[in-house]
Protein backbone atom coordinates (compact mmCIF):
# COMPACT_ATOMS: atom_id res chain seq x y z
CA UNK A 1 0.00 0.00 0.00
CA UNK A 2 1.33 3.42 -0.92
CA UNK A 3 2.06 5.55 2.09
CA UNK A 4 -0.47 8.31 2.44
CA UNK A 5 1.02 11.76 2.79
CA UNK A 6 -0.98 13.77 5.27
CA UNK A 7 -0.45 17.48 5.72
CA UNK A 8 -0.16 18.32 9.38
CA UNK A 9 -2.01 21.58 9.59
CA UNK A 10 -1.45 21.87 13.34
CA UNK A 11 2.32 21.97 12.93
CA UNK A 12 3.97 25.24 13.93
CA UNK A 13 7.59 26.19 13.37
CA UNK A 14 10.16 25.19 15.95
CA UNK A 15 12.79 27.86 16.50
CA UNK A 16 15.96 28.76 18.35
CA UNK A 17 17.67 32.11 18.81
CA UNK A 18 20.83 33.67 20.16
CA UNK A 19 21.16 37.19 21.52
CA UNK A 20 23.87 38.84 19.33
CA UNK A 21 24.70 41.35 22.09
CA UNK A 22 25.69 38.79 24.70
CA UNK A 23 28.64 36.43 25.05
CA UNK A 24 28.53 33.51 27.50
CA UNK A 25 32.34 33.59 27.77
CA UNK A 26 32.25 36.88 29.64
CA UNK A 27 29.15 36.09 31.72
CA UNK A 28 29.25 35.53 35.47
CA UNK A 29 26.34 33.12 35.80
CA UNK A 30 24.61 31.26 32.99
CA UNK A 31 21.32 29.65 34.03
CA UNK A 32 18.70 27.72 32.13
CA UNK A 33 14.97 27.39 32.58
CA UNK A 34 13.14 24.50 30.94
CA UNK A 35 9.40 24.58 30.48
CA UNK A 36 8.10 21.15 29.46
CA UNK A 37 4.54 21.66 28.34
CA UNK A 38 2.10 19.14 26.98
CA UNK A 39 2.46 20.39 23.43
CA UNK A 40 5.68 22.45 23.35
CA UNK A 41 8.90 22.64 25.36
CA UNK A 42 11.23 25.60 25.73
CA UNK A 43 14.70 26.08 27.14
CA UNK A 44 15.80 29.66 27.85
CA UNK A 45 19.43 30.49 28.63
CA UNK A 46 19.99 33.52 30.83
CA UNK A 47 23.37 35.20 31.27
CA UNK A 48 23.50 37.45 34.35
CA UNK A 49 19.78 38.13 34.20
CA UNK A 50 19.55 38.75 30.44
CA UNK A 51 18.30 36.33 27.83
CA UNK A 52 21.23 34.76 25.99
CA UNK A 53 19.25 32.45 23.74
CA UNK A 54 16.48 29.90 23.61
CA UNK A 55 15.10 26.83 21.90
CA UNK A 56 11.40 26.16 21.32
CA UNK A 57 10.37 22.67 20.20
CA UNK A 58 7.35 20.42 20.04
CA UNK A 59 7.03 18.05 23.02
CA UNK A 60 7.40 14.42 22.00
CA UNK A 61 5.83 11.43 23.69
CA UNK A 62 8.66 11.35 26.22
CA UNK A 63 9.20 14.32 28.58
CA UNK A 64 12.89 13.75 29.56
CA UNK A 65 13.81 13.60 25.87
CA UNK A 66 11.82 16.75 25.12
CA UNK A 67 13.61 18.62 27.91
CA UNK A 68 16.96 17.37 26.62
CA UNK A 69 16.13 18.32 23.02
CA UNK A 70 15.02 21.81 23.97
CA UNK A 71 18.26 22.45 25.87
CA UNK A 72 20.38 21.04 23.06
CA UNK A 73 18.54 23.27 20.57
CA UNK A 74 19.14 26.36 22.73
CA UNK A 75 22.80 25.47 23.27
CA UNK A 76 23.26 25.08 19.51
CA UNK A 77 21.97 28.59 18.96
CA UNK A 78 24.16 30.01 21.72
CA UNK A 79 27.12 27.90 20.57
CA UNK A 80 27.86 27.13 24.19
CA UNK A 81 28.99 23.93 25.95
CA UNK A 82 26.47 22.44 28.37
CA UNK A 83 28.87 22.36 31.31
CA UNK A 84 28.92 26.17 31.30
CA UNK A 85 25.40 26.14 32.84
CA UNK A 86 25.47 27.05 36.52
CA UNK A 87 21.92 26.20 37.48
CA UNK A 88 18.90 24.59 35.86
CA UNK A 89 15.23 24.89 36.84
CA UNK A 90 12.42 22.80 35.38
CA UNK A 91 8.84 24.01 35.14
CA UNK A 92 5.62 23.19 33.32
CA UNK A 93 3.39 20.15 33.12
CA UNK A 94 6.36 17.81 32.63
CA UNK A 95 8.69 19.52 35.13
CA UNK A 96 9.17 16.37 37.23
CA UNK A 97 10.62 14.77 34.11
CA UNK A 98 13.65 17.03 33.74
CA UNK A 99 16.26 14.69 35.19
CA UNK A 100 19.13 17.20 35.02
CA UNK A 101 17.27 20.05 36.76
CA UNK A 102 18.62 21.31 40.09
CA UNK A 103 15.07 22.04 41.21
CA UNK A 104 11.53 22.64 39.96
CA UNK A 105 9.20 25.64 40.31
CA UNK A 106 5.51 25.74 39.35
CA UNK A 107 4.64 27.20 35.97
CA UNK A 108 2.32 29.74 37.61
CA UNK A 109 5.23 31.46 39.38
CA UNK A 110 7.45 31.12 36.30
CA UNK A 111 4.90 32.61 33.91
CA UNK A 112 4.31 35.63 36.11
CA UNK A 113 8.06 36.16 36.49
CA UNK A 114 8.66 35.61 32.77
CA UNK A 115 5.84 37.95 31.70
CA UNK A 116 7.24 40.60 34.03
CA UNK A 117 10.54 40.26 32.16
CA UNK A 118 9.39 40.06 28.55
CA UNK A 119 6.55 42.61 28.84
CA UNK A 120 8.03 44.79 31.59
CA UNK A 121 7.11 45.54 35.21
CA UNK A 122 3.78 47.19 34.28
CA UNK A 123 2.24 43.71 33.82
CA UNK A 124 -0.53 43.04 36.35
CA UNK A 125 -2.60 40.36 34.61
CA UNK A 126 -1.01 37.46 32.73
CA UNK A 127 -3.09 35.21 30.55
CA UNK A 128 -1.20 32.11 29.50
CA UNK A 129 -2.92 29.94 26.94
CA UNK A 130 -0.84 26.89 26.26
CA UNK A 131 -1.43 23.55 24.63
CA UNK A 132 -3.34 21.94 27.46
CA UNK A 133 -4.31 24.63 29.95
CA UNK A 134 -5.43 28.19 30.43
CA UNK A 135 -3.99 30.17 33.32
CA UNK A 136 -4.97 33.65 34.36
CA UNK A 137 -2.54 35.12 36.87
CA UNK A 138 -2.55 38.44 38.72
CA UNK A 139 0.84 39.70 39.82
CA UNK A 140 2.64 42.67 41.36
CA UNK A 141 5.37 44.88 39.89
CA UNK A 142 8.00 42.28 40.77
CA UNK A 143 6.17 39.55 38.90
CA UNK A 144 5.08 37.87 42.13
CA UNK A 145 1.77 36.01 41.95
CA UNK A 146 -1.08 37.52 43.97
CA UNK A 147 -3.96 35.44 42.61
CA UNK A 148 -4.57 32.92 39.84
CA UNK A 149 -7.04 30.46 38.33
CA UNK A 150 -6.43 27.74 35.82
CA UNK A 151 -8.31 25.23 33.74
CA UNK A 152 -6.43 22.09 32.86
CA UNK A 153 -9.19 19.50 32.60
CA UNK A 154 -10.81 20.47 29.32
CA UNK A 155 -9.44 21.23 25.85
CA UNK A 156 -12.00 23.98 25.18
CA UNK A 157 -10.14 27.25 24.70
CA UNK A 158 -6.67 25.66 24.66
CA UNK A 159 -4.02 25.45 21.97
CA UNK A 160 -4.63 21.74 21.48
CA UNK A 161 -8.27 22.53 20.70
CA UNK A 162 -7.13 24.99 18.03
CA UNK A 163 -4.74 22.41 16.58
CA UNK A 164 -7.54 19.88 16.27
CA UNK A 165 -9.72 22.45 14.53
CA UNK A 166 -7.01 23.50 12.10
CA UNK A 167 -6.55 19.85 11.15
CA UNK A 168 -10.30 19.51 10.61
CA UNK A 169 -10.52 22.66 8.47
CA UNK A 170 -7.23 22.14 6.63
CA UNK A 171 -5.92 25.56 7.63
CA UNK A 172 -2.27 25.87 8.77
CA UNK A 173 -2.33 26.90 12.45
CA UNK A 174 0.04 29.80 11.88
CA UNK A 175 -2.49 31.33 9.45
CA UNK A 176 -5.61 30.56 11.48
CA UNK A 177 -5.74 33.90 13.30
CA UNK A 178 -5.55 36.07 10.17
CA UNK A 179 -7.81 33.80 8.13
CA UNK A 180 -10.51 34.01 10.81
CA UNK A 181 -11.09 37.63 9.79
CA UNK A 182 -11.36 36.90 6.06
CA UNK A 183 -15.11 36.79 5.59
CA UNK A 184 -17.73 39.14 4.21
CA UNK A 185 -20.50 40.64 6.26
CA UNK A 186 -21.18 40.25 9.94
CA UNK A 187 -19.17 38.25 12.46
CA UNK A 188 -20.61 34.70 12.50
CA UNK A 189 -22.17 33.51 15.77
CA UNK A 190 -19.73 31.59 17.98
CA UNK A 191 -19.82 27.79 17.88
CA UNK A 192 -22.23 26.81 20.68
CA UNK A 193 -20.69 23.52 21.86
CA UNK A 194 -18.09 23.88 24.58
CA UNK A 195 -16.60 20.40 24.19
CA UNK A 196 -14.07 20.30 21.33
CA UNK A 197 -15.35 16.87 20.24
CA UNK A 198 -18.89 18.23 19.89
CA UNK A 199 -17.67 21.53 18.39
CA UNK A 200 -16.02 19.47 15.64
CA UNK A 201 -19.38 17.88 14.76
CA UNK A 202 -21.00 21.31 14.88
CA UNK A 203 -18.33 22.69 12.53
CA UNK A 204 -18.83 19.79 10.11
CA UNK A 205 -22.52 20.70 10.05
CA UNK A 206 -21.72 24.37 9.35
CA UNK A 207 -19.40 23.45 6.46
CA UNK A 208 -22.17 21.27 5.06
CA UNK A 209 -24.56 24.18 5.29
CA UNK A 210 -22.20 26.10 2.99
CA UNK A 211 -20.17 28.17 5.46
CA UNK A 212 -16.62 28.95 4.30
CA UNK A 213 -13.67 27.66 6.28
CA UNK A 214 -12.92 31.25 7.30
CA UNK A 215 -16.42 31.70 8.69
CA UNK A 216 -16.16 28.46 10.66
CA UNK A 217 -12.75 29.57 11.96
CA UNK A 218 -14.27 32.90 13.01
CA UNK A 219 -17.08 31.05 14.82
CA UNK A 220 -14.57 28.81 16.58
CA UNK A 221 -12.18 31.65 17.51
CA UNK A 222 -15.24 33.40 18.95
CA UNK A 223 -16.10 30.32 21.01
CA UNK A 224 -12.51 30.10 22.29
CA UNK A 225 -12.56 33.78 23.23
CA UNK A 226 -15.84 33.20 25.14
CA UNK A 227 -14.35 30.27 26.98
CA UNK A 228 -11.15 32.11 27.93
CA UNK A 229 -13.10 35.24 28.88
CA UNK A 230 -15.16 33.29 31.43
CA UNK A 231 -11.94 32.33 33.26
CA UNK A 232 -10.41 35.81 32.96
CA UNK A 233 -13.58 37.39 34.39
CA UNK A 234 -13.42 35.17 37.46
CA UNK A 235 -9.85 36.28 38.21
CA UNK A 236 -10.55 39.92 37.37
CA UNK A 237 -8.54 42.08 35.01
CA UNK A 238 -6.14 44.75 36.16
CA UNK A 239 -4.71 46.79 33.23
CA UNK A 240 -1.27 45.83 32.16
CA UNK A 241 -2.70 42.77 30.39
CA UNK A 242 -0.13 40.43 28.89
CA UNK A 243 -0.79 37.27 26.92
CA UNK A 244 1.80 34.48 26.93
CA UNK A 245 1.94 31.01 25.43
CA UNK A 246 1.35 29.93 21.87
CA UNK A 247 -2.16 31.35 21.69
CA UNK A 248 -0.75 34.89 22.03
CA UNK A 249 0.27 34.43 18.38
CA UNK A 250 -3.31 33.83 17.26
CA UNK A 251 -5.00 37.20 16.85
CA UNK A 252 -8.23 35.48 15.80
CA UNK A 253 -8.73 34.44 19.40
CA UNK A 254 -6.87 37.19 21.25
CA UNK A 255 -8.35 40.18 19.36
CA UNK A 256 -11.84 38.80 19.93
CA UNK A 257 -11.01 38.27 23.61
CA UNK A 258 -9.60 41.80 24.07
CA UNK A 259 -12.75 43.22 22.50
CA UNK A 260 -14.77 41.48 25.20
CA UNK A 261 -12.43 42.66 27.96
CA UNK A 262 -12.47 46.18 26.52
CA UNK A 263 -8.77 47.05 26.86
CA UNK A 264 -5.70 46.65 24.68
CA UNK A 265 -3.13 43.99 25.42
CA UNK A 266 0.54 44.80 25.98
CA UNK A 267 2.99 44.24 23.14
CA UNK A 268 6.37 42.53 23.11
CA UNK A 269 9.02 41.65 20.56
CA UNK A 270 9.84 38.39 22.41
CA UNK A 271 8.45 35.01 21.46
CA UNK A 272 5.49 34.67 23.85
CA UNK A 273 6.02 30.91 24.16
CA UNK A 274 9.24 31.37 26.15
CA UNK A 275 7.70 33.22 29.12
CA UNK A 276 7.58 30.21 31.46
CA UNK A 277 11.12 29.04 30.71
CA UNK A 278 12.43 32.61 30.93
CA UNK A 279 10.84 32.96 34.37
CA UNK A 280 12.46 29.69 35.48
CA UNK A 281 15.89 30.80 34.21
CA UNK A 282 15.53 34.15 36.02
CA UNK A 283 14.64 32.36 39.27
CA UNK A 284 17.74 30.23 38.73
CA UNK A 285 19.84 33.38 38.34
CA UNK A 286 18.41 34.81 41.58
CA UNK A 287 19.37 31.55 43.35
CA UNK A 288 22.91 31.81 41.93
CA UNK A 289 23.23 35.34 43.31
CA UNK A 290 22.21 33.97 46.73
CA UNK A 291 25.04 31.46 46.47
CA UNK A 292 23.08 28.36 45.45
CA UNK A 293 24.77 28.09 42.06
CA UNK A 294 28.10 26.72 40.85
CA UNK B 1 -54.03 1.08 21.13
CA UNK B 2 -51.07 1.65 18.81
CA UNK B 3 -48.50 4.32 19.66
CA UNK B 4 -45.04 5.18 18.35
CA UNK B 5 -42.05 6.54 20.22
CA UNK B 6 -39.40 8.39 18.20
CA UNK B 7 -36.04 9.17 19.79
CA UNK B 8 -34.04 11.55 17.61
CA UNK B 9 -30.51 11.31 19.02
CA UNK B 10 -27.19 12.91 18.13
CA UNK B 11 -26.03 9.91 16.15
CA UNK B 12 -29.06 7.72 15.41
CA UNK B 13 -32.83 8.11 15.30
CA UNK B 14 -34.92 5.26 16.67
CA UNK B 15 -38.64 4.48 16.34
CA UNK B 16 -40.57 1.89 18.33
CA UNK B 17 -44.20 0.94 17.66
CA UNK B 18 -46.14 -0.33 20.63
CA UNK B 19 -49.48 -2.15 20.41
CA UNK B 20 -51.25 -2.60 23.75
CA UNK B 21 -47.92 -2.84 25.56
CA UNK B 22 -46.18 -5.09 23.04
CA UNK B 23 -43.40 -3.93 20.74
CA UNK B 24 -44.44 -4.75 17.18
CA UNK B 25 -41.95 -2.75 15.13
CA UNK B 26 -38.59 -0.99 15.35
CA UNK B 27 -36.59 1.21 13.02
CA UNK B 28 -33.19 2.85 13.38
CA UNK B 29 -31.33 5.13 10.95
CA UNK B 30 -28.34 7.48 11.27
CA UNK B 31 -29.50 11.00 12.17
CA UNK B 32 -26.93 12.60 9.88
CA UNK B 33 -27.37 16.25 9.01
CA UNK B 34 -31.09 16.03 8.26
CA UNK B 35 -32.93 14.93 11.41
CA UNK B 36 -36.40 15.55 9.94
CA UNK B 37 -35.69 13.02 7.19
CA UNK B 38 -34.17 10.60 9.68
CA UNK B 39 -37.39 10.73 11.73
CA UNK B 40 -39.45 9.91 8.63
CA UNK B 41 -37.14 7.07 7.57
CA UNK B 42 -36.97 5.43 10.98
CA UNK B 43 -40.76 5.62 11.29
CA UNK B 44 -41.20 4.11 7.81
CA UNK B 45 -38.89 1.23 8.74
CA UNK B 46 -40.76 0.55 11.98
CA UNK B 47 -44.17 0.72 10.30
CA UNK B 48 -43.01 -1.75 7.65
CA UNK B 49 -41.70 -4.16 10.28
CA UNK B 50 -44.94 -3.91 12.28
CA UNK B 51 -46.96 -4.65 9.15
CA UNK B 52 -49.34 -1.76 9.78
CA UNK B 53 -50.18 1.48 8.00
CA UNK B 54 -48.92 4.79 9.32
CA UNK B 55 -52.52 5.88 9.85
CA UNK B 56 -52.99 3.05 12.35
CA UNK B 57 -50.75 4.87 14.81
CA UNK B 58 -52.95 6.80 17.21
CA UNK B 59 -50.30 8.80 19.04
CA UNK B 60 -46.63 9.58 18.57
CA UNK B 61 -44.24 10.54 21.38
CA UNK B 62 -41.07 12.44 20.43
CA UNK B 63 -37.90 12.58 22.51
CA UNK B 64 -34.11 12.95 22.30
CA UNK B 65 -31.75 15.86 21.69
CA UNK B 66 -33.33 16.30 18.23
CA UNK B 67 -36.88 16.23 19.60
CA UNK B 68 -37.72 19.41 17.67
CA UNK B 69 -37.28 17.43 14.43
CA UNK B 70 -40.05 15.01 15.48
CA UNK B 71 -42.64 17.36 14.04
CA UNK B 72 -45.21 14.59 13.67
CA UNK B 73 -45.30 13.98 17.44
CA UNK B 74 -48.47 14.73 19.42
CA UNK B 75 -46.67 14.25 22.70
CA UNK B 76 -43.31 15.75 23.58
CA UNK B 77 -41.60 13.51 26.13
CA UNK B 78 -38.56 14.85 27.99
CA UNK B 79 -35.40 12.74 28.00
CA UNK B 80 -35.59 11.82 31.68
CA UNK B 81 -39.19 10.69 31.45
CA UNK B 82 -38.55 8.68 28.27
CA UNK B 83 -35.63 6.93 29.98
CA UNK B 84 -37.64 6.24 33.13
CA UNK B 85 -40.68 4.86 31.29
CA UNK B 86 -38.40 2.78 29.08
CA UNK B 87 -36.64 1.27 32.08
CA UNK B 88 -39.98 0.58 33.83
CA UNK B 89 -41.30 -1.17 30.71
CA UNK B 90 -38.49 -3.73 30.75
CA UNK B 91 -37.58 -3.81 34.45
CA UNK B 92 -40.43 -2.77 36.75
CA UNK B 93 -38.20 -3.44 39.77
CA UNK B 94 -35.48 -1.02 38.60
CA UNK B 95 -35.00 1.90 41.01
CA UNK B 96 -32.01 3.44 39.28
CA UNK B 97 -31.61 3.87 35.55
CA UNK B 98 -28.83 5.27 33.40
CA UNK B 99 -28.84 5.96 29.67
CA UNK B 100 -25.52 6.47 27.93
CA UNK B 101 -25.79 7.58 24.33
CA UNK B 102 -23.43 8.94 21.70
CA UNK B 103 -23.25 12.53 22.97
CA UNK B 104 -25.23 12.58 26.20
CA UNK B 105 -25.64 10.56 29.36
CA UNK B 106 -28.23 10.74 32.10
CA UNK B 107 -29.29 8.88 35.21
CA UNK B 108 -32.41 8.92 37.37
CA UNK B 109 -33.70 7.42 40.59
CA UNK B 110 -37.18 5.94 40.19
CA UNK B 111 -40.09 5.41 42.56
CA UNK B 112 -42.07 2.15 42.70
CA UNK B 113 -44.14 3.22 39.70
CA UNK B 114 -41.04 4.03 37.69
CA UNK B 115 -41.41 7.79 37.89
CA UNK B 116 -38.21 9.82 38.26
CA UNK B 117 -37.62 11.40 41.68
CA UNK B 118 -34.11 12.74 41.03
CA UNK B 119 -31.84 12.88 38.03
CA UNK B 120 -28.47 14.03 36.67
CA UNK B 121 -27.40 14.66 33.09
CA UNK B 122 -24.29 15.34 31.06
CA UNK B 123 -24.72 16.83 27.63
CA UNK B 124 -21.79 19.25 27.56
CA UNK B 125 -18.75 17.02 27.53
CA UNK B 126 -17.72 14.05 25.39
CA UNK B 127 -15.83 12.53 28.34
CA UNK B 128 -19.14 11.18 29.68
CA UNK B 129 -20.64 9.88 26.44
CA UNK B 130 -20.12 7.27 23.75
CA UNK B 131 -18.21 9.81 21.66
CA UNK B 132 -15.34 9.32 24.13
CA UNK B 133 -14.91 5.63 23.25
CA UNK B 134 -15.33 6.44 19.55
CA UNK B 135 -12.55 9.03 19.66
CA UNK B 136 -10.29 6.60 21.53
CA UNK B 137 -11.07 3.79 19.06
CA UNK B 138 -9.90 6.10 16.26
CA UNK B 139 -6.64 6.79 18.12
CA UNK B 140 -6.17 3.04 18.69
CA UNK B 141 -7.12 2.32 15.07
CA UNK B 142 -9.61 -0.39 15.99
CA UNK B 143 -13.31 -0.47 15.15
CA UNK B 144 -15.82 0.65 17.77
CA UNK B 145 -17.29 -2.87 17.86
CA UNK B 146 -13.90 -4.35 18.79
CA UNK B 147 -13.37 -2.01 21.73
CA UNK B 148 -15.52 -3.84 24.30
CA UNK B 149 -14.26 -7.38 23.57
CA UNK B 150 -10.67 -6.07 23.65
CA UNK B 151 -11.29 -4.54 27.05
CA UNK B 152 -12.49 -7.88 28.44
CA UNK B 153 -9.18 -9.52 27.43
CA UNK B 154 -7.26 -7.38 29.89
CA UNK B 155 -6.84 -7.95 33.60
CA UNK B 156 -4.55 -4.99 34.08
CA UNK B 157 -5.68 -1.74 35.66
CA UNK B 158 -4.01 1.26 34.13
CA UNK B 159 -4.95 4.83 34.90
CA UNK B 160 -5.93 7.22 32.13
CA UNK B 161 -5.15 10.60 33.66
CA UNK B 162 -6.80 12.92 31.16
CA UNK B 163 -10.54 13.38 31.45
CA UNK B 164 -11.01 15.43 28.27
CA UNK B 165 -11.40 13.25 25.16
CA UNK B 166 -8.99 15.50 23.24
CA UNK B 167 -6.26 15.13 25.87
CA UNK B 168 -7.02 11.45 26.45
CA UNK B 169 -6.40 10.88 22.74
CA UNK B 170 -2.84 12.20 23.12
CA UNK B 171 -2.44 10.02 26.21
CA UNK B 172 -3.59 6.94 24.29
CA UNK B 173 -1.10 7.72 21.52
CA UNK B 174 1.57 7.96 24.24
CA UNK B 175 0.54 4.52 25.58
CA UNK B 176 0.76 3.08 22.05
CA UNK B 177 4.27 4.54 21.68
CA UNK B 178 5.34 3.00 24.98
CA UNK B 179 4.19 -0.40 23.62
CA UNK B 180 1.29 -0.89 26.03
CA UNK B 181 -0.86 -3.85 24.90
CA UNK B 182 -4.02 -2.81 23.03
CA UNK B 183 -6.40 -4.72 25.39
CA UNK B 184 -4.86 -2.91 28.39
CA UNK B 185 -5.35 0.47 26.70
CA UNK B 186 -8.93 -0.45 25.85
CA UNK B 187 -9.53 -1.42 29.48
CA UNK B 188 -8.09 1.89 30.69
CA UNK B 189 -10.43 3.75 28.30
CA UNK B 190 -13.52 1.86 29.48
CA UNK B 191 -12.60 2.14 33.16
CA UNK B 192 -12.13 5.87 32.69
CA UNK B 193 -15.55 6.62 31.15
CA UNK B 194 -17.32 4.06 33.36
CA UNK B 195 -15.84 5.81 36.39
CA UNK B 196 -17.36 9.12 35.34
CA UNK B 197 -20.78 7.61 34.60
CA UNK B 198 -20.66 5.67 37.89
CA UNK B 199 -19.96 8.84 39.84
CA UNK B 200 -22.87 10.57 38.09
CA UNK B 201 -25.14 7.66 39.13
CA UNK B 202 -23.79 7.72 42.69
CA UNK B 203 -24.63 11.43 42.90
CA UNK B 204 -28.32 10.59 42.67
CA UNK B 205 -27.94 7.36 44.69
CA UNK B 206 -27.61 3.72 43.64
CA UNK B 207 -30.78 1.78 44.49
CA UNK B 208 -30.98 -1.71 43.02
CA UNK B 209 -32.05 -2.90 40.56
CA UNK B 210 -29.97 -0.75 38.24
CA UNK B 211 -31.00 -0.62 34.57
CA UNK B 212 -28.74 0.55 31.76
CA UNK B 213 -30.12 1.85 28.47
CA UNK B 214 -28.53 3.49 25.44
CA UNK B 215 -26.01 2.37 22.86
CA UNK B 216 -23.21 1.87 25.37
CA UNK B 217 -25.17 -0.94 27.01
CA UNK B 218 -24.21 -2.96 23.89
CA UNK B 219 -20.53 -2.66 24.81
CA UNK B 220 -19.60 -5.61 27.08
CA UNK B 221 -16.41 -3.88 28.22
CA UNK B 222 -18.31 -0.83 29.42
CA UNK B 223 -21.00 -2.92 31.13
CA UNK B 224 -18.37 -5.01 32.97
CA UNK B 225 -16.46 -1.93 34.04
CA UNK B 226 -19.44 0.05 35.32
CA UNK B 227 -20.87 -3.03 37.11
CA UNK B 228 -17.56 -3.32 38.93
CA UNK B 229 -17.39 0.38 39.75
CA UNK B 230 -20.98 0.59 41.02
CA UNK B 231 -20.30 -2.49 43.12
CA UNK B 232 -23.56 -4.19 42.12
CA UNK B 233 -24.12 -7.85 41.16
CA UNK B 234 -25.46 -7.07 37.74
CA UNK B 235 -26.85 -4.36 35.53
CA UNK B 236 -30.13 -4.96 33.75
CA UNK B 237 -29.89 -4.23 30.04
CA UNK B 238 -32.84 -4.79 27.70
CA UNK B 239 -32.52 -6.39 24.26
CA UNK B 240 -31.65 -3.59 21.81
CA UNK B 241 -30.82 -1.11 24.59
CA UNK B 242 -30.43 1.81 22.16
CA UNK B 243 -34.23 1.73 21.74
CA UNK B 244 -34.82 2.29 25.47
CA UNK B 245 -35.85 5.94 25.25
CA UNK B 246 -37.99 5.33 22.14
CA UNK B 247 -39.87 2.60 24.03
CA UNK B 248 -40.34 5.03 26.91
CA UNK B 249 -41.68 7.68 24.53
CA UNK B 250 -44.17 5.20 23.05
CA UNK B 251 -45.28 4.12 26.54
CA UNK B 252 -45.62 7.74 27.58
CA UNK B 253 -47.66 8.60 24.46
CA UNK B 254 -50.09 5.79 25.36
CA UNK B 255 -50.34 6.94 28.99
CA UNK B 256 -51.02 10.58 28.19
CA UNK B 257 -53.90 9.66 25.87
CA UNK B 258 -55.93 8.38 28.81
Amino acid sequence: MAEEKKTEFWRWTESNWKNPDLDWRTAGFVTVGIDVGSVSSQAVLVADGRILGYGNIRTGSDSPNSARNAVTFALEAADMPEDRINYCIGTGYGRVNVPFANRTITEIACHARGANFIYGPEVRTVLDVGGQDIKCIRCDEKGQVTHFLMNDKCAAGTGRGMEVFCDLLGVPITEAGDRSFEFNGEEPAAVSSTCVVFAKSEAAGLLRKGWTREEVLAAYCGAMADRIFSLVKRVGVEPGFAVTGGMAKNRGVVDRLMKKIGIKRMQTAWDTQIAGAAGAALFAYALCLKGDGK
Amino acid sequence: MITAGIDCGAKTTKTVILKDGTIIGKGMVPTGFDPVNAVEDSLDNAVKQAGIAREDIQRIGGTGSGKAAVRIANASVNDIKAMARGAFYFFPKARTVADVGAEESRAARLDVKGHPVDFATNEKCAAGAGAFIEAMARALEVSIEEMGPLCLQSDRQLPLNAQCAIFAESEVVGLIHSKTATPDISRAIHDSIAGRIASMIRRIGVNEDVALLGGLALNPGFVASITRQLNVDRLYTPPDPEFGAAVGAAVSAAETSK
